[in-house]
């Protein structure tokens, strides 16, 4: 855990400067002025416990730490922030959960709030200031974090992941730009299998990763897990189809694939084994800050996913909101510093911390300086509008974030591209599998 | 005549003074034992999730798992881990056990040089197994390319059959210095003058083990092979951190199952009912190798008839 003080701030105040972010006594006289006029004062001797997923971009660590140790400042609350790998984030937010104890905030993936609604702080009055002032929230981060009216947690961020590739190796295969369609992807895949620089998805239990680009294939065709009514529809012809296009983009991807986790296809990348993947930007940020692989951030540029037969994005992006816990003893303290991070004064400089590595979700903050400071950057600043929210065309909620957690459509592609079933039987499996879900 | 008070009675009374000896063990057994071992199987009757209190629905999450093929290739991966990896760890472990237990230079360290296996923390013995394995950055790939062997990385991880043997292989090298230390152990209490009497009746090598190791050593056997079993049954760690019961839940055992339904995907009974599932696996692990291996006549010295 970590405790942070205006020593801890300071001391961290160079590699901040580096990333343009507001430091030092600027960064107190906000927090101090801001405090004082928020809608929500901190409850005295306020103490707030924090867990988050642990960063990929040291800079974007950086500027949270930051905001923390001016809220603490500003606002008098001690503040013990924690970080987690992406994988046990959850399992730790639902320990806390279950027991009533130990959080106060969980700055989580998906849609966590929805998976314990009853233990979760309402957020309307943040999300209704916030919304008002930066622009309103995108469609899909307000999907992710309502339940009815109800605000179950804050949307703070998308985490875009889009296709990073290597322009030498597309311009080998013959291809001048990243395909905009399916039909040309799994062309270019082929090409760039045929030049010996594959391409490569994970197919493996990979939450962000393997459940990214797998919902992609199967919205592409049309195809859902379920429908408006949260009927099950994923045995279909739509679903079949998108067996089919994936089968043949698997056998163009390197091997190995369906033991992938979210972190193997950035070792790959980097180690010039694989030459296109979707991620987020931590792969082209990793390569431009390695001296020793200034060529190959050169050659790395990032496009918008290909859109399927369905004629429109069909982009799953990893939804990133943090929720405070009902339980909490300081729900004024939770709401002020949860309002306090997305305040422009911190947010654009917090989003430039993490170069691209987090999209806003409030409309306002389209025109932050991080989308044109690198032309590479521009793509992921579309993450949080063009995603759909976990769930699809079907109700947000406990049982769609279940299925994204248990794998379903994951296992469904895998069980097919590796031959473990064929279309009937893969299809077959991931409905039952939603039936006892959605039972 | 008044009666002793509660503190007399504990000075002469050998009754009470036991029964408040055994108090603070119940307590134990009961807090940390039985209760959740209740608390699980009461889950599993119910459709509790995760920070939400559940109702009772009778069978039905069993009933949802019976039809459940994903629950059925995690007994399946299960059975077959535990099978194989206990097998094994029991023949090799035996082996070295013997080998150790003979007159051989620097004995002291090649003892101490089996338990290493057994020091390493598993994440860390599973992560280092999970590089050696790894698709793209395998080290047994790399060798077996740079020395012309093979023209391609293997698939360890990506392939289901590959996927299991390594899981298996992770497992052996992690439990075998457990069996193999304590059999030594086993075999140090064998009296040398049995093989006295033995090699002056003519026995032979094979005679001695089979005659007089074997048959001294079974209730040691039935000991660390149960625990042996149980271990590589409930196994989740290794498994977890190599594989997350990939590809295609080749590796998925009943115990990260469990933990993906319960923890991950937040439903708690259903995943007290994978649990649960266990139990009548484990008790018939320890019901046979109890049971089968440790007769009473053999601890008595009497024939195997």
């Amino acid at each position: 855990m970590q405790d942070f003080t205006r020593r801890t701030l300071l001391q961290g105040g160079t590699a901040l400067a580096a990333t343009g972010m507001l430091t030092g006594p600027a960064l107190f006289d906000f927090a101090k002025a801001w405090a004082q006029s928020a809608p929500w004062k901190a409850e005295p001797g306020a103490k707030l416990t924090v867990m988050r997923w642990k960063r990929f971009v040291p800079a974007e660590d950086d500027a949270f730490n930051a905001m923390v140790a001016a809220f603490k400042t500003a606002t008098g609350t001690e503040m013990n922030v924690f970080s987690e790998s992406f994988e046990d984030v959850q399992p730790k937010a639902s320990v806390a959960a279950n027991t009533g104890s130990g959080l106060d905030l969980a700055w989580g993936l998906h849609t966590l709030p929805q998976l314990f609604p009853t233990k979760v702080l309402k957020m309307n009055d943040v999300a209704d200031y916030l919304g008002k002032k930066y622009g309103g929230w995108t469609d899909a981060a307000a999907k992710t974090c309502k339940l009815g009216d109800d605000w179950l947690g804050i949307p703070v961020a998308t985490n875009g992941g889009y296709m990073t590739y290597r322009k030498s190796a597309l311009d080998k295969a013959g291809f001048k730009e990243f395909p905009k369609d399916f039909p040309g992807f799994l062309e270019m895949c082929k090409a760039l299998k045929a030049n010996n620089t594959p391409a490569g998805f994970a197919l493996g239990h990979a939450s962000g990763d393997g459940n990214s680009w797998l919902h992609w294939v199967l919205w592409g065709h049309g195809a859902y897990t379920v429908d408006q009514n949260d009927k099950i529809i994923i045995n279909s012809p739509e679903t079949a189809k998108a067996l089919e296009y994936c089968k043949a983009l698997y056998d163009s991807f390197i091997p190995g694939t369906p033991s992938w986790n979210d972190s193997s296809n950035n070792k790959a990348y980097l180690a010039g084994e694989l030459y296109c993947t979707a991620n987020g930007i931590s792969i082209y940020v990793a390569a431009k800050t390695d001296a020793s692989k200034k060529e190959l951030a050169e050659d790395t540029y990032h496009a918008l996913w290909p859109v399927g037969p369905v004629g429109k994005p069909t982009e799953l992006q990893l939804a990133l909101p943090i929720l405070a816990f009902n339980f909490t003893k300081y729900p004024n303290a939770a709401k002020a510093f949860v309002a306090f991070m997305l305040e422009k004064e911190n947010y654009e400089k917090w989003l430039d911390g993490a170069q691209g590595y987090l999209t806003q979700t409030l409309n306002a903050y389209e025109s932050a300086p991080i989308w044109t400071a690198d032309p590479k950057n521009y793509v992921f600043s579309q993450a949080s509008k063009r995603t759909l929210p976990a769930s699809g065309i079907g109700t947000v909620g406990e049982k769609a974030a279940t299925a994204i957690a248990d794998f379903i459509v994951v296992d469904m592609f895998a069980n097919y591209c590796t031959g473990a079933k064929d279309t009937k039987g893969a299809m077959a499996e991931a409905e039952r599998q939603l039936k006892r879900i959605y039972r | 005549m008044s009666e002793d008070s509660a503190w007399t009675q504990l000075k002469h009374n050998r009754n009470w003074l036991g029964f408040w000896f055994m108090v603070p063990a119940m307590a134990f057994l009961i807090f940390f034992l039985a209760y959740p071992l209740g608390l699980g199987i009461w889950l599993s009757f119910t459709d509790t999730r995760i920070g939400r209190v559940g109702h009772f629905i009778a069978t039905e999450n069993y009933e949802w798992l019976w039809d459940d093929s994903i629950f059925w290739l995690s007994v399946f991966n299960t059975l077959l881990y535990t099978f194989v990896a206990s097998a094994l760890k029991f023949a090799i472990g035996l082996y070295l056990a013997l080998l150790l237990n003979e007159n051989m230079p620097f004995k002291a360290m090649l003892r101490a040089m089996v338990l290493i296996p057994f020091i390493v923390p598993t994440v860390l013995s599973a992560l280092a197994f999970w590089w050696i394995f790894d698709s793209q950055f395998s080290i047994i790939s790399w060798s077996l390319k740079h020395l012309g062997l093979i023209n391609q990385n293997i698939n360890f991880l990506g392939d289901t059959t590959w996927a299991r043997i390594c899981v298996i292989f992770a497992n052996i090298w992690r439990g075998v210095p457990f069996v193999a230390i304590t059999l030594l152990a086993g075999l140090q209490t064998v009296s040398p003058s049995l093989y006295e009497a033995a090699t002056l009746d003519g026995a032979t090598r094979w005679q001695n083990f089979r005659y007089i190791t074997y048959p001294l050593l079974t209730p040691i056997i039935a000991v660390v092979m149960t625990f042996s079993v149980l271990f590589t049954f409930t196994d989740f760690q290794l498994i977890w951190a190599m594989t997350r019961g990939g590809p295609v839940n080749a590796t998925h055992l009943m115990a990260t199952l469990s933990y993906q339904r319960a923890i991950i995907a937040g439903q708690l009974g259903e995943g007290a009912a994978i649990s649960s599932a266990m139990i009548p696996f484990l008790l018939a692990a320890i019901m046979v190798s109890w049971f089968g291996l440790q007769r009473r006549k053999w601890q008595q010295g009497e024939s195997n008839d």
